[in-house]
């Protein structure tokens, strides 16, 4: 059992690990937000899960706040990257250089100039 | 379907009644045997049997946590790559969906899903804007997304 709890704790810290170094490595501020909404979630769960594992073993409690946890980061990591992005967008933040596409832009521009006529 | 849980629960408390034992236990005895008894009788009952619908929002549970166990994977991969070969951009993915509730769950699941992130909704709900990793295969993942998603929520919800 202690093989499960360590692998579980070693995977979550993996990934925060690894979204931390994404959050240095991508170029603007969206790319960023992929590394942190995605890799943030699945390294939390991780490491929940692993001290529920040994709460459960260990002292016999059944901890209900860590499983909660869990799913409240789960519900609340993609909300939290949409808004983000959104007030980075609204406010101006410009996409990285070589990006290809930019369509809310062009919807935008369109909606400014209907309102301008 | 509220009707049926409703009718459900008062199983439960009669059988609890019934077997003079007030516990969670009996309780849960009780709406095994109500589930067991609507299943017989659902012929009689209007709308369809609930648990079907449970069903459902089970196995769009289930296709949440694979898209967030396969995006995981996917950024960490794009993390360690040592060239950032990446051509990012947004795109607009045109929705049917028209309730909030479905398009709030839609942005969320899309958010989750592999080299995705939902940025922006048209004011008049029609387009999502999504942010994408890798812009090439856009018109994949359009489809992707069509297909698996809208109708596992469109189930659910109507």
């Amino acid at each position: 059992m202690d093989i499960v709890i360590i692998l579980s704790l070693v995977t979550g810290t993996f990934f925060i690990f690894s979204s931390s170094i994404g959050i240095l490595r991508f170029p603007d501020v969206y790319t960023r937000l992929h590394a942190i909404t995605k890799g943030s979630t699945l390294g939390i769960a991780g490491i929940m899960i692993g001290s529920f594992i040994f709460l459960y073993i260990e002292h016999g409690i059944i901890s209900g706040k860590l499983l909660l946890g869990m799913v409240f980061v789960l519900i609340t990591a993609p909300v939290s990257g949409h808004m983000i992005s959104r007030a980075a967008y609204r406010s101006g933040v410009k996409l990285w250089d070589e990006s290809v596409k930019d369509d809310y832009g062009n919807a935008l521009e369109h909606a400014k100039k209907l309102k301008d006529h | 379907m509220n009707f049926q849980i409703v009718i459900n629960i008062v199983i439960a408390i009669l059988w609890m009644f019934l077997s003079e034992s007030y516990t969670f236990t009996t309780f849960f005895v009780g709406y095994m045997l109500g589930i067991a008894l609507l299943f017989l009788l659902q012929r009689f009952i209007p709308d369809a049997f609930y648990l079907q619908r449970v069903g459902k929002i089970l196995s769009l549970i289930i296709l949440f946590i694979k898209e967030l166990l396969l995006s995981n994977i996917d950024i960490v991969k794009l993390v360690y790559k040592p060239k950032l070969d990446i051509e990012p951009g947004i795109f607009a993915l045109p929705t049917e969906l028209k309730s909030n509730w479905e398009i709030t769950l839609l942005a969320n699941l899309i958010t989750l899903t592999p080299g995705t992130l939902s940025i922006a909704i048209s004011e008049d709900q029609s387009y999502i804007y999504v942010h994408a990793m890798d812009i090439p295969d856009v018109e994949e993942s359009i489809n992707d997304i069509k297909d698996t998603f809208e109708k596992a929520i469109m189930e659910v919800t109507r």
